[in-house]
């Protein structure tokens, strides 16, 4: 299938999705949609932010700034628009026009003549726009198929660690998947240094109770 | 010895005959006018624990400058206390110079209630020294200030002290004092030489047999730079009566504020805007002609009922017109309850520069200055869509529920603006806040916590016991929001969260982390016996 247009500039992309993403890592101009998972959709912003792009994140209430952080987004280059009301359209056209990647909640119902627009404004800026949701209009689709949590049992631990199987459609409908755990997705800076570890393991007594459940043998040396 | 002296202005005329007025005590007239106290009240104001001016009834008590507070307290027992305010000073010194600036040019602000003219001009134009005088009591009289004393003598120093002797004079005569041109050095002979504010040179003067600043005139002047240095010689010069100093008058400042009245009062949102935009125009045109740029801004809006709201706004690089009329319409509109509630139309509105820069630091560059300017304008058209609030960046907090963790902060405000620290403090991320989250942060943590349902193998729900017990192992969990209980796979608490024990407002409860067959992983809450999905790791 012939490409829409023909530079393919790409984002800087967390390495764990640009083998799985259609063309190598996410090309500005591009629409990207993620079914299921707020994680999924941070890691592709945590690429571009932490080489310093500006990102901004619209509609989502619930987006946890926190988790953000945890997955290398510059918290100080992030625009939240939590409540764009009625006007989701005019206010994602005109982030689209000064950042460098758009997250917001998918629209309920978007003329095609306006989605033409939007696309036509993204390839001219060379924004990319994630929407979280399922959006048939765009381009790739990525979701978590499988996920799988470490650590925690049957009243014991707490959760430590995920392993995901990554989707995403290509543009000839086949899918491509990739096993990934939660550091895979964490942006890294240009300079290539990983970035410092944004959770250090806790310490058995902040684990809260769970402690008293959970006999911890310590070995004197 | 041939190290070269450093050299003396070599003036050797007569010092300028200066005009010397002085509002004794004004840090406390300031503050009576300030909190609106009556002007017999015994008040102390205090600077570091200790009383740094009181007023006349005070100091009929015993209260004087450098008194604990305790024991000023005890000695005058209705004493009010307040803090002192040196830019109250200032400020409500201002009107004072202005309105003697109309009169006479060439005011001098030694400190506020101490004023200096040159007053060569006014003695030519109002015919003598002592007119001169007159009507500078006169024009302060108008405004409200009746205890005024004036010194005129040659020189700031010896003025100042005529002023001061104004103390030996009746009640019922004019309160100055005229010291003839040539005898300033006679009249400064006799005080004591503590008043050169040089403790160092009056140890050592007093120790040379010298007492009074006669007797330090007396000396020559090129032995007293020999021996004392320039110090030495410039003190030697005021106590001759030369003052070298001189009256360096001020340039009045120029107007940066602006002010519009309405008449009738608009009550819609739009007329207001529409009718401020001209003077908004104007505001900034003043401050760009002055070669300033306003960083910060305060907005008074005053209704006919007699309201007002006051709010500080801030940007982050400089106010045009446009950016002036929004903060004035989003103050209208109330982003949150503090600054809403005006009832009644606007009548005046009045904006104050409150922090200006010059505009060379805000220049833009020959190739523009990067990237973050257009964000800057693409943020404050939405701003302008919007309003202030609607656009955000975010930090995170220290607390132990999730939501508690993000602070969100409007763009174009400092990272904790006052109205925001009273409200809701940031809290440091550093502290240990027992019972927070341990392990990656979840993705989604809802805003407002949705009812959800965890329900044991029998059906039963699951309960937290005061001891911090379950009752039963979870075994279906459904958000209510779909209803459809899924089996548990593995789950972890309770773990105890008890927020300000001591505040009645504060929370007890339990959280729970859970992952169901679907591989997906919740955190939930358990208060009141009724669970609350606070997050999810999706």
């Amino acid at each position: 299938m012939q490409a829409a247009r023909l530079d393919s500039r790409l984002l800087p992309t967390v390495p764990a999705l640009a083998r799985i993403l259609p063309g190598g890592g996410i090309q500005s101009g591009g629409s990207y949609a993620v079914r299921n998972s707020a994680t999924l959709a941070m890691a592709l912003l945590a690429g571009p932010s932490a080489t310093g792009a500006w990102c901004s994140v619209i509609g989502m209430p619930d987006f946890s700034v926190e988790a953000a952080q945890g997955l290398g987004i510059n918290l100080e280059r992030l625009i939240l628009v939590p409540d764009p009301g009625s006007q989701w359209l005019t206010v994602t056209a005109a982030l689209v026009d000064v950042v460098s990647i758009v997250l917001t909640r998918a629209p309920e119902h978007l003329a095609p003549t306006e989605w033409a627009r939007l696309k036509a404004r993204l390839r001219q800026r060379g924004a990319a726009l994630i929407t979280l949701g399922a959006w048939k209009q765009s381009d790739s689709t990525l979701g978590v198929a499988e996920s799988a949590w470490e650590g925690l049992g049957s009243g014991t631990g707490h959760l430590r660690a995920r392993r995901m199987k990554i989707t995403a459609t290509q543009p000839s409908g086949r899918l491509r998947h990739a096993y990934v755990g939660l550091a895979d997705l964490q942006g890294v800076p240009a300079d290539g240094s990983p970035l410092s570890a944004p959770h250090t393991p806790p310490a058995p007594h902040d684990i809260g109770s769970s402690a008293l459940f959970e006999p911890q043998l310590v070995r004197s040396s | 010895m041939t190290a070269t002296l450093p050299t003396l202005p070599t003036s050797t005329a007569a010092a300028t005959r200066t005009l010397m007025f002085w509002c004794p005590d004004w840090p406390i007239t300031a503050a009576l006018r300030e909190h609106a106290l009556p002007a017999d009240s015994a008040l102390a104001l205090v600077d570091r624990g200790e009383v740094f001016a009181c007023s006349p009834a005070a100091r009929q008590d015993g209260v004087k400058r450098g008194l604990r507070v305790r024991e000023a307290q005890a000695r005058s027992t209705g004493l009010v206390c307040l803090p002192y305010d040196p830019s109250l000073d200032d400020r409500t010194f201002e009107p004072v110079t202005a309105a003697v600036e109309t009169i006479m040019p060439g005011v001098q602000v030694i400190r506020p209630g101490l004023c200096a003219i040159r007053v060569k001009g006014p003695t030519r134009y109002y015919g003598s020294e002592a007119a001169a005088a007159g009507v500078v009591f006169q024009t302060l009289a108008a405004i409200g200030l009746t205890d005024v004393r004036i010194g005129i003598a040659d020189g700031p120093f010896a003025a100042e002290q005529a002023a001061r002797a104004t103390d030996q004079l009746d009640d019922d005569v004019p309160q100055l004092v005229v010291i003839p041109p040539g005898e300033s050095a006679w009249f400064l002979g006799s005080y004591p030489l503590e008043i050169l504010e040089q403790p160092k040179l009056t140890v050592l003067l007093k120790r040379l047999g010298i007492r009074s600043l006669g007797d330090f005139a007396a000396l020559r002047a090129s032995d007293v730079r020999n021996r004392f240095g320039i110090e030495g010689a410039l003190a030697h010069r005021q106590a001759s009566g030369l003052d070298h100093r001189n009256v360096v008058a001020r340039t009045p400042p120029p107007h940066l504020d602006a002010a519009v009245d309405f008449e009738p009062p608009l009550a819609r949102i739009d007329q207001l805007a529409f009718a401020f935009r001209s003077r908004a125009g104007e505001f900034v045109d003043t401050l760009r002609e002055a070669g300033l740029v306003c960083t910060a801004l305060h907005v008074s809006l005053h209704t006919e009922s007699g309201e007002s709201s006051e709010r500080r706004w801030q940007h982050p690089r400089w106010f045009d017109a446009d950016d002036v009329v929004d903060r004035v319409r989003w103050q209208l509109q109330g982003t949150n309850a503090s600054d809403h509630g005006l009832t009644s139309g606007v009548s005046r509105v009045h904006v104050v520069p409150e922090i200006v820069e010059n505009l060379s630091d805000h220049a833009d560059g020959l190739w523009g200055t990067g990237p973050d300017e257009g964000i800057h304008h693409g943020l404050a058209r939405v701003q302008s869509m919007l309003g202030h609030g609607a656009v955000l960046t975010a930090v995170v907090a220290g607390g132990r529920l999730l939501a508690d963790r993000r602070v969100f902060i409007p763009w174009g405000d400092a990272e904790v603006s006052p109205q925001q620290a009273a409200k809701t403090p940031v809290k440091d991320r550093d502290q240990p806040w027992p019972g927070r989250l341990p392990g990656p942060a979840p993705a989604t943590v809802f805003a407002e916590p949705v009812a959800a349902a965890v329900v044991d193998s029998r059906g039963n729900t699951v309960d937290v016991d005061a001891r911090g017990l379950v009752s039963a192992d979870p075994a279906f969990f459904s958000a209510e929001r779909d209803g459809t209980p899924q089996p548990v796979h593995s789950w972890a608490g309770p773990w105890p969260i008890n927020e300000r024990w001591w505040d009645p407002s504060g929370r007890v409860l339990n959280r729970f982390q859970l992952v169901d067959h679907s591989g997906s992983a919740w955190l939930l809450l358990i208060e009141d016996h009724r669970w609350w999905i606070e997050a999810r790791y999706d």
